[in-house]
């Protein structure tokens, strides 16, 4: 551009990255966000079309009355050069077709898991298994009390042995930062024996 | 219609974008970050009082999803005013780090473990 010379460099904007926070229907995946975000949770509201929606989700859902799913997402800075966003995936089964847009281009997941209603978040261990998108399972204590042992957990939903499962209480922000930590780890493990088959190793120019 | 699977699913106000339907750019994700280029370029049309809000709030960098809460409007709205925003010349648009399953980038992952650790 003419006279972009003159101009002084604007400072490079970060690089940015992204985790979900997914799970079931008020597991958590707010409070999460919340507890580990350097600023407050922010949200965006989405309106809705009818066509979003399977025929039958749209009982009992008022007419007129715009349709909105709404998004929170919270921020990390890593460095000066890197930004972290987390994702709180919407609970609500009739706005997952949200998820798949929403994992595009994220490091991984984490699942949260109601510790008294494991079930509600099956299908999204499912979802992201199903896509071969890396996640860790957090079983969220609620009221801090933790009946089962990781193991049980993670075999009442048959998870196979890489996949960290994690005690934690979404309140607390240590322990959701050790569940973020538990998936960055469990990705580097698994970049290190992909590259015992050589990926990580390029090929001299 | 603008056709593909995008368009069925979000109501687009068109107050604020002019009627238009024109499919969002691919280049905005929601962490895609955009700055306001400072100064405005000469021959910029003159932007409009929503513009204007984002040109403010971008004057330093920031996620489109950081955006379109900011300004309390629907992403899909905010992308379209981007894009106008872009094609003016009057805003920069950073993608995010591209992320692989096949070849993960391990620099990125520490650099991320790191942070963490620090919190
Ligand atoms: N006691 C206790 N309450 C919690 C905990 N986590 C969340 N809550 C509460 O449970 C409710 C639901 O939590 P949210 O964080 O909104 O759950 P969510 O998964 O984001 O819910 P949806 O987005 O609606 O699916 C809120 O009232 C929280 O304050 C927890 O660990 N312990
Ligand atoms: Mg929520």
């Amino acid at each position: 551009m003419a006279g972009s010379d003159t101009i002084a460099p604007a400072p490079a904007p970060p690089e940015t990255v992204k985790i979900l926070i997914a799970g079931g229907f008020g597991v958590g995946k707010t409070t999460m966000v919340g507890s580990v975000s350097e600023i407050a949770p922010l949200r965006t509201e989405e309106p809705l079309t009818s066509a979003s929606l399977a025929v039958d989700d749209l009982d009992g859902i008022e007419e007129k009355r715009a349709t909105t799913v709404a998004l929170d997402f919270g921020r990390i800075t890593i460095g000066q050069d890197l930004v972290l966003y987390l994702f709180g995936t919407p609970g609500q089964q009739r706005f997952w077709f949200m998820w798949n847009d929403l994992a595009l281009g994220a490091l991984g997941a984490v699942v949260l898991i109601d510790v008294r209603r494991p079930k509600s978040s099956f299908a999204a261990v499912d979802f992201f298994e199903r896509r071969g998108i890396p996640f860790v399972v957090g079983v969220n204590g609620f009221y801090g009390e933790h009946p089962y042992p990781a193991e049980a957990v993670r075999d009442a939903l048959a998870l196979p042995e890489h996949v960290r499962v994690l005690l934690c209480d979404a309140r607390e922000r240590d322990s959701c930062r050790n569940v973020l930590i538990a998936l960055l780890d469990q990705l580097i493990e698994a970049a290190i024996e992909d590259g015992g088959g050589g990926r990580l190793i390029r090929p001299p120019r | 219609m603008s056709g593909g699977d995008a368009a069925g699913r979000l109501v687009r106000p068109f107050t604020l974008t002019g009627g238009r339907t024109r499919p969002s750019r691919a280049d905005f994700t929601l962490i895609t970050t955009v700055t306001a280029v400072d100064p405005a370029p000469a021959r910029a049309p003159r932007p409009q009082p929503e513009q204007s809000r984002i040109l403010r709030l971008c004057a330093e960098p920031l996620a489109v999803a950081e955006v379109a809460a900011l300004v309390d409007l629907p992403v899909s709205v905010v992308v379209i005013m981007l894009c106008d925003l872009l094609e003016a010349g009057l805003i920069t648009a950073r993608p995010p780090h591209p992320v692989s399953r096949t070849s993960p980038d391990m620099d990125l992952l520490q650099k991320v473990r790191e942070g963490l650790g620090r919190l």
